[in-house]
């Protein structure tokens, strides 16, 4: 065990090596591992908002579900009540036209009675001059009674 | 070189033990000591410091993953110590841990591997393990040493650390005994880190030179459990150099 001027020139590599060490490795590894904390701590944040809007979100589609579906039974309720207002449209229209219809055939009905009517008015009219005629032919001219034959015709 | 028996035993031992010097008395180099922990503690610092440079917050490499292992477990170490700003005590235990690992780690080479390629260029005697060459294990120690004094007075200021060297622990009127205690546990520290490490290692290193003395058929049978069990001896001595330095120097930063 011999001491000698060794030492000296061991003591000055440690200090170089020290120096080394402080100014090229401790620094760089430092920021390193503190940027990569960082960022650990970062993704972790984001996972943990990233949670928290899936529960946001959830809520919010399950909010328009309800939404939706209220609104569907709204529409149903609606076009059910639409419905049965078309059908009674439809039974009114319905019903206006077989009155018009009826009134119509009445109408016809009554034109034809009266045609009738008119047709037998002259016939029985005819009648009446043949008969009257018949019967006058022997005791009157028929020129004589024509103004008593009109006012009976027009009495018929 | 197992063959050798007799006279010549001991003489591969001394061999084996014997530094590359150069110079005269106290200026004498231990050139091999000065070399390899040279070269390993700039290879391993170097190879920090380039992970470090290209380091990613991302996903890290295999490389990269590793030295933030070791990166870390310091940082914790140092983080748990030492109460405050640690400013340059990071560093300096990474510094240590890295490189009293790689100079031990040199114990695991076949003791006559790199005498012998030296050898073969002309040169006789190399100690490569640099932790069993005392001049390497104080003068770490002693840089730590001037270190806890460094912190002691910038925590301090000088009268403060004074007041503490002359009254801690048993008060003012017990001055000189207060002074001989703090002499004798600031004294301990320096060479208590310094043989620690240079004892292990140094026994270590003498059981692998014995080892390689037995039949080349015989020495698996020791060498092997005895390299895998210094596996554990070298990253312990590391850890524990680096360790007490911190201590030391939070306690030097921290009032008694």
């Amino acid at each position: 065990m011999n001491i000698n001027a060794t030492i000296i020139g061991q003591a000055i590599t440690f200090a170089i090596l020290i120096w080394f060490t402080m100014k090229f490795v401790w620094p760089p590894l430092v920021a390193a591992l503190e940027e990569r904390a960082r960022k650990i701590a970062d993704g972790l944040a984001a996972a943990e908002r990233g949670k928290q809007d899936l529960v946001l979100a959830e809520r919010r589609s399950e909010e328009a579900l309800n939404e939706a579906k209220a609104k569907a039974a709204e529409i149903i309720a609606l076009s059910e009540k639409r419905r049965s207002e078309i059908i009674e449209e439809a039974r009114l229209e319905a019903k206006a036209e077989a009155d018009r219809v009826i009134a119509q055939s009445k109408a016809e009905v009554e034109q034809e009675v009266m045609r009738a009517k008119e047709s037998l008015r002259d016939r029985v009219a005819d009648l009446a001059v043949a008969g009257a005629e018949k019967i006058l032919r022997r005791e009157i001219n028929a020129q004589a009674h024509s103004e008593l034959l009109a006012s009976i015709r027009t009495e018929l | 070189m197992s063959e050798s028996a007799g006279n010549s035993t001991s003489e591969y031992i001394h061999h084996h033990l014997t530094n590359l010097q150069d110079g005269h008395g106290f200026w004498t180099f231990n050139l091999d000591t000065i070399i390899t922990s040279a070269l390993l503690g700039l290879l391993v610092v170097g190879l920090f410091a380039w992970v470090a440079r290209k380091a990613t917050s991302g996903v890290p490499g295999k490389l990269q993953a590793a030295v933030e292992m070791i990166f870390e477990m310091v940082q914790a170490q140092v983080r748990d110590t030492f109460h405050g700003d640690a400013g340059a005590v990071g560093p300096l235990a990474l510094t240590i841990f890295l490189w009293v690992f790689v100079l031990n780690a040199m114990d695991l080479l076949p003791v006559d591997l790199i005498p012998m390629i030296l050898g073969a260029f002309g040169v006789h005697y190399w100690k490569a393990v640099p932790t069993t060459d005392p001049n390497h294990t104080f003068a770490m120690s002693l840089t730590v040493f001037f270190l806890i004094y460094f912190y002691n007075i910038k925590a301090k200021k000088f009268g403060g650390f004074m007041h503490e060297v002359l009254t801690a622990p048993f008060g003012p009127k017990m001055a000189p005994f207060n002074l001989l205690f703090r002499l004798i546990e600031d004294l301990a520290k320096p060479v208590s880190l310094a043989l620690r490490l240079f004892g292990n290692m140094y026994a270590g290193e003498m059981v692998f030179i014995l080892i390689a003395l037995l039949p080349f058929y015989l020495q698996w049978a020791l060498g092997a459990p005895w390299a895998i069990f210094h596996i554990l001896i070298i990253t312990l001595q590391a850890f524990i150099f680096m360790i007490l330095t911190i201590i030391y120097l939070s306690m030097a930063h921290e009032s008694h």
